[in-house]
């Protein structure tokens, strides 16, 4: 092993030391950053420097898929290995970089190359995507080996239509939205609105919007909120949750990269309502493009005084920072992103106490993802009743939706609440594309599939709970009538079997029981009673899991299991349809 | 807050004092709740799920270890919804680890009719011995992840932390810093860990040495060299 030069490790410590081990993720990074992987002798010295014990230090470490404990390669490609890519061909994008790669560790700079599988990447709307060095490739089979390695790519281009455009009024221009567009195109009034007004008016206002978390879970926005206010704790924390990782999900990301402001406003308006004077923006790993827009958003907008001591001139004072994500699709469960934050391993806590009592720090906390934070603007700039003009009675609002796969125009879709199914796919995303609609997975790869009598079902909370599918966070993968559901379905037990945390025994065991059994259903040869297995296991994990990752691991098998029986039995007896 | 509450466990009324777990107050009204990863003396964590039990109006089943008496509450401890998951856990652990000398977890697995062959084919984790101190051996193919050993050797005993996790998922295992052999550690042998560990998958070496049929003489002159050895490695690296 070459000698690990430590001197160059002393500004990160000197930066991050201080912090104690809520620093552990970030110095991690920068020690990653400056040694391509993290050495025993550097991560001893950072577990010093932060004192946090040894090994407690390295269970960070293999905690995240993204922090390396041995060398790698100086170019690593991650290939998305989840549905909508494995689709648009990933499977031989892999191969195909694997025969060109070999693999020297000592070879001089920039000779040495690896290819691994990647979860979702979050940018399914461009498939077959990878990412090089944290640089995100789109259609990458359409890109030569020698320019995918040096990474001389274009950033990928921002897919947004729809009917109405209220979050997205900003995006589409490919590149981010400035603090002064943002601001001439009434950006930050909002914001101002807030001010003059009471927390209580604020939260009154929001409740009376009807605004309901868009992170997947649904509850209600001004709810969460008048919870954290009245609990008794100080300081209060607002986090946003941008750790963006359902197998299908990129709406975050589009919003991120092209209005950063649009969000920061609804965080500074969450703050201002529950009281809290300092925040966290968590970003996943993979997002490095969207971190620096981030990043570049929340100096401008200190620079400019809308954070820091006096918010627009206001008494309230709130500040914050940006936290990058290291690969772990679990630390999007709102506590387990707070254990993050806190520089431990992202298990998810028991529940109760809730995050509005017991959050970040043991501190009231409202957590509240992207998406929901970009509908505050617009509530408390237009007021709750114009909000309500768009969507349904008990759907208000614009929605989100993410729609890759066998889709003609793949895209992020923004539409008021009620639209039909039909009209999301057929009308805005051009239909289908190379055959028949066989069926869509709702709600990413934790949800459900749709089939085609489910075309005139209106996109709402109340409607899509009575046809049982889930909203989720707003994604719809298309599947047409030639593809093999079979496939699909390894591709999701296999994103589950690797991320379950391995806390509680139904997940951690279950997960990768699924996952065998699925193997043998892709492989068209189950054993007689996999079917049997498959609905304990299933069940066992929907039922008694911990967090929301092990309930929902069985969920798309399950529908599988109900809309497609013949799946699940030895090839020679399945229905003709079933072996496409 | 009330000093007591009252609630209905299978039908039965009962009255504990408030902060009482699901699991204490079955107990109290004679009812046994088969329990692996909790411990008296041990932060609950909620890992094994094995003591759900069914509350109405709850979505999904809850684990009685953690979850505290509310009043009126209706709990079901032995629902079919209970058994069945209990059952498919115990099923899917019998599938992964070595439970040969974890009796009482194989009891469960009798009482509820549990299949130990119940899942072909399925990766067991099967990591090999770790013996690399005079004190105790880590086998942790028997390792059912109770995280029992890591919380006595922190904060809820010795504040020593000297074993962490490693992996994650089905991977996940109990290490050190690196992989590094205990003695490289903060370990300070005090033996806390092998003595909450419910499968012997911590193990005193002497009796590790014994079932491998080694007489007592043999084993202390083993163990007793190994300590020395130990002894001296500091003195003779300056
Ligand atoms: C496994 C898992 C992953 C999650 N990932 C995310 C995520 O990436 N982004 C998000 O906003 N919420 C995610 N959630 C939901 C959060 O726990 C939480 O409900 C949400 O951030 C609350 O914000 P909202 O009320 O605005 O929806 C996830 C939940 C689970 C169980
Ligand atoms: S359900 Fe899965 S992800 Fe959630 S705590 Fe259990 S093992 Fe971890
Ligand atoms: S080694 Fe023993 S005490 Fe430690 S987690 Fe495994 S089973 Fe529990
Ligand atoms: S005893 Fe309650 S989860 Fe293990």
């Amino acid at each position: 092993m070459n000698e690990i030069d430590l001197t160059l490790l002393e500004p990160v410590l000197q930066t991050y030391g201080p912090q104690g081990r809520t620093a552990l993720l970030p110095a991690l990074h920068a020690a990653q950053d400056l040694y391509g992987y993290l050495p025993e002798p550097v991560a001893e010295a950072v577990a010093r420097a932060l004192h946090v014990p040894l090994a407690d230090v390295h269970g960070v470490i293999e905690f995240y898929a993204m922090f390396y404990p041995q060398k790698v390669a100086q170019t690593v490609l991650h290939v998305c290995n989840d549905p909508a890519c494995g689709m648009a061909g990933a499977d031989a994008l892999f191969k195909n970089l694997t025969s060109r790669v070999e693999l020297n560790l000592d070879a001089p700079s920039g000779t040495s190359v690896t290819v691994e599988r990647a979860p979702c990447l979050g940018l399914c709307e461009h498939a077959p995507a990878l990412m090089v060095q944290g640089a995100q490739v789109a259609q990458a089979d359409r890109r030569s080996y020698e320019d995918l390695v040096r990474g001389r790519l274009p950033r990928p281009r921002t897919l947004v239509g729809g009917d109405i455009a209220i979050l997205t009024a900003n995006c589409g221009k490919n590149r981010p939205t400035t603090l002064e567009e943002y601001t001439q195109s009434g950006g930050y009034s909002g914001l101002r609105r807030a001010l003059q007004s009471s927390p209580a008016e604020i939260i009154a206002e929001v409740k009376a919007s009807g605004l309901v978390g868009r992170g997947g879970a649904a509850f209600p926005t001004g709810l969460k909120w008048e919870g954290a206010a009245n609990a008794s704790g100080d300081p209060k924390y607002v986090v946003c949750n941008a750790d963006e990782a359902e197998p299908g999900t990129f709406k975050d990301r589009v919003l991120m990269e092209n209005d950063p402001h649009r969000i920061l406003e609804g965080l500074l308006i969450c703050a201002y309502a529950v009281g809290a004077s300092y925040g966290y923006w968590y970003i996943r790993g993979e997002y490095t493009a969207q971190m620096e827009i981030v990043t570049h958003a929340v100096e401008e907008a200190r620079q400019a005084g809308i954070l820091g001591g006096s918010v627009l001139g206001s008494p309230f004072h709130f500040d914050m920072e940006i936290r990058r994500g290291a690969g772990a699709y679990i630390c999007g469960e709102e506590t387990a992103l707070f254990e993050s934050i806190e520089g431990k391993r992202g298990f998810p806590r028991i529940k109760p106490p809730f995050p509005t009592t017991h959050g970040l720090f043991g501190r009231p906390t409202v957590i509240n993802n992207v998406e929901t934070l970009a509908n505050l603007p617009y509530i408390l700039a237009h007021g709750a009743a114009q909000y309500r003009q768009m969507g349904t009675e008990k759907s208000p609002g614009p929605k989100l939706f993410c729609l890759s796969g066998d889709v003609v125009r793949p895209g992020l879709y923004e539409v008021p609440f009620g639209v039909t199914f039909d009209h999301l796919l057929n009308d805005l995303a051009g239909g289908v594309r190379g055959g028949e609609l066989k069926a869509a997975l709702f709600g990413g790869a934790a949800g459900a599939f749709a089939t085609p009598q489910h075309l005139g079902v209106r996109l709402t909370f109340e409607d899509l709970r009575a046809a049982g599918l889930p909203l989720g966070s707003g994604v719809i993968t298309v599947f047409n009538q030639h593809r093999d559901l079979r496939d699909v379905l390894l591709r999701l037990g296999h994103f589950f079997a690797d991320e379950s945390c391995g806390k509680c025994y139904p997940c951690q065991l279950g997960t990768q029981r699924q996952y065998e059994i699925l193997q043998r259903v892709a492989a068209g040869s189950p054993l007689p009673e996999d079917v049997a297995r498959l609905q304990d296991v299933g069940w066992t994990m929907t039922d008694a899991s911990l967090c929301g990752l092990g309930q929902t691991a069985a969920s798309a098998v399950l529908s599988a299991m109900r809309h497609w029986p013949e799946l699940f039995v030895p090839a020679a007896q399945s229905a003709p349809q079933a072996q496409v | 807050m009330s000093e007591s509450i009252s609630l209905t466990i299978n039908g039965q009324p009962v009255t504990v004092p408030a902060g009482t777990t699901l699991l204490k107050a079955a107990e109290q009204a004679g009812i046994s709740i088969p329990t692996i990863c909790y411990h008296d003396y041990c932060t609950a964590n909620g890992l094994c799920r094995l003591c759900v039990v069914e509350v109405e109006g709850s979505r999904t089943l809850v684990a009685s270890c953690v979850a505290k008496a509310a009043p009126n509450m209706q709990v079901q401890t032995h629902s079919e919804r209970v058994l069945r998951a209990r059952r498919t856990v115990l099923e899917m652990l019998e599938a992964s680890v070595d439970l040969s000398e974890a009796p009482e977890i194989q009891a469960f697995s009798q009482e509820l009719n549990a299949d130990p062959q119940r899942f072909p084919d399925a990766e067991k984790r099967q990591p090999p011995v770790v013996d690399d101190n005079p004190m105790y051996v880590r086998d942790y193919a028997k390792c059912v992840l109770c995280w029992r050993c890591v919380q006595v050797c922190a904060e809820d005993a010795q504040y020593t932390f000297a074993i962490n996790f490693t992996g994650r998922g089905f991977e996940t295992q109990i290490g050190t810093f690196f992989e590094k052999p205990l003695p490289d550690t903060s370990c300070v042998f005090c033996g806390q860990c092998v003595g909450v560990c419910p499968t012997n998958a911590l193990k005193p070496k002497r009796q590790w040495l014994m079932e491998q049929g080694y007489s007592t003489d043999e084993i202390m002159d083993m163990t007793r060299t190994e300590r020395r050895r130990r002894k001296r490695a500091p003195l003779s690296a300056e």
